[in-house]
């Protein structure tokens, strides 16, 4: 498992640079664009089960989801930030994408240390230091545990009818 | 304690009493997508063709990004959104041509006062120009809205900014706005609704639009000027009456998480320099750096009052042989009021290159990409490196009397300099 360390405020045209935004929509266009202008090296290396840690307002600027549907298509099990942007947070909801929002765990990251993460329990565990976050209200947790906020919709027409 | 505006706002959509933290159900006004309705419809073929469009009246798509198309694969995008229009009887469809979605909103009445619009762009959060609730949401939300004309919202808590004073001359909204965010940071609203307290009566709804435009680049969620005299006659000359709208602003005791206050006649012209929005600096300080390109136009800084502006500076001049100058008005509407006045004119004969009402540039996917090495001094709303189609590329931010300013001496100039 491979920890991703980034910065404070990285933003939707790194993540996903804007020129593919209306040619690349499927997992497949987007993954070999991830990550592009941030780390060359991302999309050749990410492997399934890999976590990103990074710091304050991560996702910031566009409402752009590739982002979040590439992360989710490669594996990433979870972003572990100091914070997230708003729209970004809840794209990584809407695709069933585990975010986690806890500074402590951020900055006690060394190089090498494992970072292990319990959603069920609201723990982060890095190195031998584990940090707990707070559990998401139970109407957004209905989400994610539909697989995200179309499988969830889906439900929900189905149960109108 | 009493309410903030986005308290209030939300606590109607709740039919109750919401307070921040809450979480409440909306049925927005409207949903705003864009070229993006090709990709959001995609996600959602099955369930359209069972269930259809929850409320036909409710989506407002406006093709503008990349307008005209500039390839196959955009124009097919474009046609599958033409004929999902036409099969789901959808009421608010803008076609190429007619302006920048948000531009296009506010002006077809779309966005009013106490209401609430979500969009599948970052820049919904415009319309709180016109004291309208609105903020940006992802793809796969607008498909579920599509579906079930409903979403969740967290009742956001709100910061405070009082604006004292008046713009001097030479400085703009834009600058305001730049000295703002330079002050709280890209970060500095997370999760907040800003609202704009104050002398907010010197500043017109074109102003007030590029301000709330740049609401997310301190990451708010929504930034909300109050509904005045001013407002009720910019809706009156746009077809919307008085009786069509209850605007909603914030009780004298509401609670802030934070609260600024800015002295207007202080604010000097700003430029945000490389890469990010929040880097702010004078632009005296920058004066006589090289630029290679200057864009005059984006939702942020496209208006009639914008192209004005830069033409009056501009008038009789030609642009350095060094830059390229690129012009596209916000809406068809806004360009007609520049041709019939002549701004245009002034602005052809200076030698910009004149674009289509859109998006153009800004998002790097067509028109007036960079090459490696260059420099953009742009009216736009972000620098983000490779926004502007390539990554080895320097975005600047700036007003439009910057830029105009700029074009003129190939350099960064403070506009203070040129207006006489």
């Amino acid at each position: 498992m491979t920890v991703w360390r980034y910065g404070d405020d990285v933003n939707t045209d790194q993540l996903f640079p804007g020129k593919y935004t209306y040619t690349c929509s499927t997992p497949e266009e987007i993954r070999p664009h991830l990550l592009e202008d941030l780390d060359p090296d991302f999309a050749d290396d990410v492997e399934a089960g890999d976590i990103i840690l990074a710091g304050d307002n991560f996702g910031c600027g566009s409402s752009r989801e590739q982002p979040v549907v590439g992360l989710k298509a490669v594996g990433i099990r979870a972003i572990v930030a100091k914070s997230f942007a708003r729209i970004f947070y809840r794209a990584g909801l809407n695709q069933g994408l585990i975010l986690v929002e806890c500074p402590a765990a951020v900055e006690a990251y060394e190089e090498g240390d494992s970072v292990e993460i319990d959603v069920g329990e609201g723990e982060v565990t890095v190195g031998d230091e584990t940090f707990s976050f707070p559990p998401l209200p139970d109407r957004i947790l209905a989400i994610r545990e539909a697989g995200g906020l179309l499988p969830y919709t889906r439900q929900v027409l189905r149960e109108q009818r | 304690m009493g309410k903030t505006c986005a308290e209030k706002i939300l606590s109607k959509q709740a039919g109750g009493d919401a307070s921040a933290g809450e979480i409440v159900t909306v049925q927005p006004d409207h949903l705003l997508t864009h070229d993006n309705t090709a990709p959001i419809t995609a996600k959602i073929e099955d369930e359209l063709a069972e269930y259809g469009v929850a409320d036909p009246e409710m989506p407002v798509i406006v093709l503008d990004h990349v307008v005209p198309a500039a390839n196959e694969k955009t124009a097919t995008n474009h046609q599958k959104i033409r004929a999902f229009v036409q099969r789901h009887n959808i009421q608010h469809f803008y076609d190429a041509g007619t302006g920048i979605c948000h531009q296009v909103v506010v002006e077809k009445g779309l966005a009013l006062p106490g209401g609430v619009v979500l969009g599948s762009d970052s820049h919904t959060c415009s319309y709180g120009a016109v004291n309208c609730f609105s903020a940006g949401i992802d793809r796969t939300e607008a498909a579920a809205l599509m579906l079930t004309g409903e979403t969740w919202l967290k009742v956001p808590e709100s910061v405070k900014m009082t604006l004292h004073g008046s713009l001097q001359r030479g400085v703009t909204a834009k600058d305001l706005i730049l000295h703002i965010i330079g002050d709280v940071s890209a970060s500095g609203c997370s999760y907040k609704t800003v609202e704009f307290h104050g002398n907010i009566e010197t500043l017109s709804i074109a102003e007030r639009f590029t301000m709330a435009n740049m609401g997310v680049e301190m990451d708010s969620k929504g930034a909300m000027f109050p509904c005045d005299t001013v407002t009720e006659t910019y809706l009156e000359e746009h077809d919307v009456a008085r009786n069509m709208y209850e605007p909603v602003w914030a009780d004298s005791d509401a609670g802030y998480t934070s609260e600024h206050s800015y002295d207007m006649d202080d604010v000097e012209p700003m430029v945000a320099a490389p890469h990010r929005v929040d880097n702010v600096k004078p632009a005296a300080e920058l004066a006589g750096m090289d630029i290679h390109q200057c864009y005059l136009g984006t939702c942020t800084n496209g208006r009639h009052a914008d192209l004005k502006a830069a033409a009056e500076l501009l008038d009789g001049e030609v642009v350095a042989s060094n830059v390229r100058l690129i012009v596209a008005a916000a809406s068809r509407a806004e360009m007609s009021k520049a041709i019939h006045d002549g701004t245009i004119d002034i602005l052809n004969e200076a030698g910009a290159m004149i674009l289509p009402a859109g998006c153009g540039p800004c998002l790097g996917a067509h028109q007036g990409v960079l090459a490696p090495g260059e420099r953009c001094l742009s009216t736009a709303n972000r620098n983000f490196k490779g926004r502007m189609g390539c990554k080895d590329a320097e975005i600047y931010l700036a007003s439009p009397l910057t830029v105009a300013a700029s074009a003129i001496h190939g350099e960064i100039t403070d506009p203070r300099e040129v207006i006489q």
